[in-house]
């Protein structure tokens, strides 16, 4: 008990202190799930739209795939993508396995099930009027998207903070393809894992607090969205 | 050339026909109001005059050019029309941003945006709020953003479909006075679905009346009103005596109609034979309490069965040896002390008589 309590202290101690390894730690982490989020959106959003006000055979379909994917272990995923870029890979000549780009696309990976899934879900939440309104006063189909999702905008909006909550927390994939390199892809998950198998508790501790600090204030994030 | 033609619109959801060969033109600058029972496919004829929907067959022509030739085409003549939903929703906005919509999809500059829709805001009276966000609005005022909304960008055609159900008197009174103003002010053709007749009558120069997805008759107010051209017309714009009869004789265009037990006078062109209905209006109906002699060609014994009171009218049921409604005012029900086993006299007029055709089945 008294370890756990030693541990804790420093590991507070850390975080005040800015120590340089858990900032840069925290850091990449952030920056890394920020660029999956960010670009995932960038597809999703319209592809999601597309999906939505799309009428084509198999959409159910479609949509149920979708929902499927929502709970893919991330270690599947982590080595899914393992094989595309290994050296005997498809893809092992671009050398990007155990890089920070490699991570990116697989957290890619991960949520855009969730994005896509989660997006249909909040423009269906919309009143079906809504587009029909849009359209009569003379929008063309993509300004029309345009409205309906900014009418959807709070359920948009947690979407996307979905996406990165689950993408920040993931440990399977940055371990398997990002290979947990010191200084490189080191992020806050797989040092954790590291550095408690070594029974080193602070660092773990201190990263471990930091992540429940994100997701705090991502719940506040998505608190503050909901409409009043 | 009419502003808006539709040829042979059908339209087929589910194995339902929903629409049947809807051919219909529609004037600039004319009010025509689309009168038909809930059901009868007001909502969808309009959806597709406004190109929101795609007709299972039909063309329709805007200004002359068919629409359906390409998306371009559609869209710019959607633009030149405003629709106002059955269900007005408003975009989660300032009641502002909501009627600055569409002039901001047609790239309106912001100086020209301020100006229009203060000017609307002012016409529909909704300046006071106009930062408030739409979503907190009444009822009545919601159908006033959407009319306003719809009016700002100055359609050539403004689409209504039924702009006051569900409103209060008073909200609906408003909104057909602001409807009134944008008839005279402007010259914008407007098509209105309604199924209140008497909207369709104080708002519209010309009425189609559309039943199970068919106009039925297209024409003035007063001349479906007094001469429906068939006999579901004639139920839907209430004609309540609608009888039963064959042409018996026919004395230069005076027939008499065979109803049975009795003989009906009326004018008509029909030939002797011809199965008719012959359809009198409760209001020409008289009473009179023993046999006169008057010009009316038609008088029949009746014994009161019902007497109804609706405000200052009262509707007088009767057996004449067929059923025959009579409306008269309540003050005439008192004088004459009307009750239900009276027996009294209807009389109308040869003239107040229509005949309409049977379908021979």
């Amino acid at each position: 008990m008294t370890e756990i309590w030693h541990g804790l202290t420093k590991a507070i101690g850390l975080i005040i202190s800015l120590d340089p390894e858990v900032t840069e730690i925290a850091g990449r982490s952030l920056m890394i799930s920020l660029t999956s989020t960010l670009l995932t959106s960038l597809i999703c959003l319209p592809l999601g739209s597309l999906i939505h006000f799309k009428q084509f055979p198999g959409k159910r379909l479609v949509i149920s795939l979708i929902q499927t994917f929502f709970g893919i272990p991330t270690v599947a995923i982590g080595l899914f993508v393992f094989i595309l870029f290994s050296r005997a890979g498809p893809l092992g000549g671009l050398n990007l396995l155990f890089t920070p780009a490699v991570m990116v696309l697989g957290q890619m990976i991960l949520i855009t099930p969730l994005l896509l899934g989660l997006t249909i879900a909040a423009l269906s939440g919309v009143d079906k009027v809504i587009p029909d309104t849009a359209r009569s006063l003379g929008a063309s189909g993509f300004q029309m998207t345009i409205i309906v999702l900014r009418e959807a905008r709070f359920a948009v909006m947690a979407t996307v903070i979905m996406g990165f909550g689950r993408a920040i927390s993931e440990v399977g994939i940055a371990l398997i393809v990002g290979g947990n390199i010191r200084g490189f892809t080191r992020v806050i998950t797989t040092a954790i894992s590291l550095e408690t198998a070594k029974g080193d508790l602070e660092l773990s501790l201190a990263l471990g607090i930091i992540l429940i600090f994100i997701a705090l204030i991502v719940n506040i994030l998505l608190n503050r969205l909901q409409p009043r | 050339m009419p502003l808006i033609e539709t040829v042979n619109l059908c339209q087929n959801s589910d194995g339902r026909d929903i629409l049947k060969n809807v051919s219909l033109k529609v004037d600039r600058g004319e009010v025509f109001a689309l009168i038909g029972p809930t059901g009868a496919g007001k909502t969808t004829l309009l959806r597709l005059i406004d190109l929101l929907d795609l007709p299972t067959s039909g063309k329709i022509y805007f200004d002359g050019s068919d629409v359906f030739e390409s998306g371009k085409r559609k869209l710019e003549a959607r633009r030149r029309m405003a629709f106002v939903l059955q269900k007005p929703v408003v975009f989660n906005m300032s009641v502002y941003d909501n009627i600055a919509y569409g002039l901001k999809l047609r790239r309106v500059d912001k100086g020209s945006i301020r100006q229009k829709v203060g000017r609307i805001l002012e016409m529909v009276g909704l300046s006071t709020y106009q930062n408030r966000n739409a979503r907190t609005l009444s009822g009545g005022e919601v159908q006033r953003v959407a009319i306003a909304r719809a009016i700002v960008s100055e359609p050539d055609v403004l689409l209504l479909d039924e702009p006051t159900a569900n409103l209060d008197p008073v909200s609906t009174a408003k909104i057909e006075q602001l409807i009134t103003d944008i008839i005279r002010r402007d010259d914008t053709t407007i098509i209105m679905a309604t199924h209140d007749m008497s909207q369709g009558q104080r708002l519209a120069d010309r009425v189609g009346v559309l039943l199970d997805g068919e106009i039925r008759q297209t024409g003035g107010f007063q001349d479906i009103f007094t001469a429906p051209g068939s006999r579901e017309v004639a139920d839907f714009v209430g004609v309540e005596n609608i009888i039963d009869g064959v042409i018996a004789s026919n004395d230069d265009k005076v027939v008499t109609i065979d109803i049975g037990d009795n003989v009906i006078a009326a004018i008509s062109d029909y030939a002797v034979g011809e199965k008719v209905y012959a359809c009198i209006r409760p209001e020409d109906v008289t009473l009179a309490l023993s046999r006169i002699s008057s010009s009316a060609r038609n008088s029949f014994s009746a014994k009161i069965t019902r007497v109804v009171s609706r405000g200052q009218l009262s509707r007088i049921e009767m057996d004449c040896g067929f059923p025959l409604v009579a409306l008269i005012t309540k003050r005439s029900t008192e004088e004459l002390n009307l009750a239900a086993t009276r027996e009294v006299y209807a009389i109308f007029k040869a003239t107040g008589v229509h005949v309409i055709k049977r379908k021979s089945d």
